[in-house]
């Protein structure tokens, strides 16, 4: 049953990243595609909870603890000069 | 081997095997909505999901799976720390799509920001313009 399960998720997360890949590429914001590289981050966080619960280790228990506590870093930063970037361009 | 724990034990299995699809989904689901919303503030509706309810899924399942106490308090911190800082990250990504119009607003149903935007952009005296306003704070 456990290699059933593997290989649904597997298809499954693997149509869900190429749908975020798809957005990244052709989003038509910097705001988008910061958006999908954080769904990307949930998927791969969701690759690394499935690989562990079907082999039953804990090996990326703490790279899992660490994404969930500096994964939103990125996306603060690149809102933050978004921000900017489009009140310049508007104010000149 | 004593049919009840036997029982037990597939019961378990099913419970996590389900949770780890559902979970799956989650992230399709966030995919789908990624590809198929009009703007970013459906698209940021779709992009919680795996992040949220698609993250708790599947750590119960690896909790399940693991058949150890120790690690629930582990999985209960990583998914608490999820839910801490994903509302900042989505806090300023809104913040900086509205500032920078990348919305429609002809599919919003209300609007509170906006009246609120008004009000500070007369409170200040920059005038009139309300956009200006906001943007230089």
């Amino acid at each position: 049953m456990m290699q059933l399960v593997l290989t649904v998720t597997t298809v499954v997360l693997s149509l869900a990243a190429g749908g975020a890949i798809i957005r990244i590429a052709r989003g038509p914001s910097l705001l988008d595609r910061v958006l999908a590289a954080d769904v990307l981050l949930a998927i791969v966080g969701a690759a690394l909870c499935i690989d562990m619960a079907v082999n039953r280790h804990l090996n990326n228990l703490m790279l899992l603890v660490a994404v969930s506590l500096i994964g939103f870093v990125g996306s603060v930063t690149v809102a933050r000069f978004v921000a900017d970037r489009r009140e310049k361009s508007r104010e000149s | 081997m004593n049919p009840e724990t036997f029982s037990a034990d597939t019961v378990i299995d099913a419970v996590s095997a389900v949770f780890m699809v559902v979970g799956a989904l989650m992230s399709l689901a966030a995919a789908v909505g990624l590809l198929r919303f009009p703007d970013l503030m459906t698209r940021m509706h779709a992009a919680t999901k795996p992040q949220v309810l698609g993250l708790f899924l599947l750590l119960f399942a690896l909790g399940l799976q693991m058949r150890t106490w120790w690690v629930w308090p582990v999985l209960g911190v990583a998914w608490i720390f999820q839910l801490l800082t994903v509302p900042v990250s989505a806090h300023m990504v809104g913040r900086a799509g509205y500032r920078t119009k990348h919305l429609h607003p002809e599919l919003l149903s209300t609007d509170e920001l906006e009246a609120v935007v008004q009000q500070a952009a007369g409170k200040r005296g920059f005038g009139d313009d309300g956009d200006a306003a906001t943007d230089r704070r």
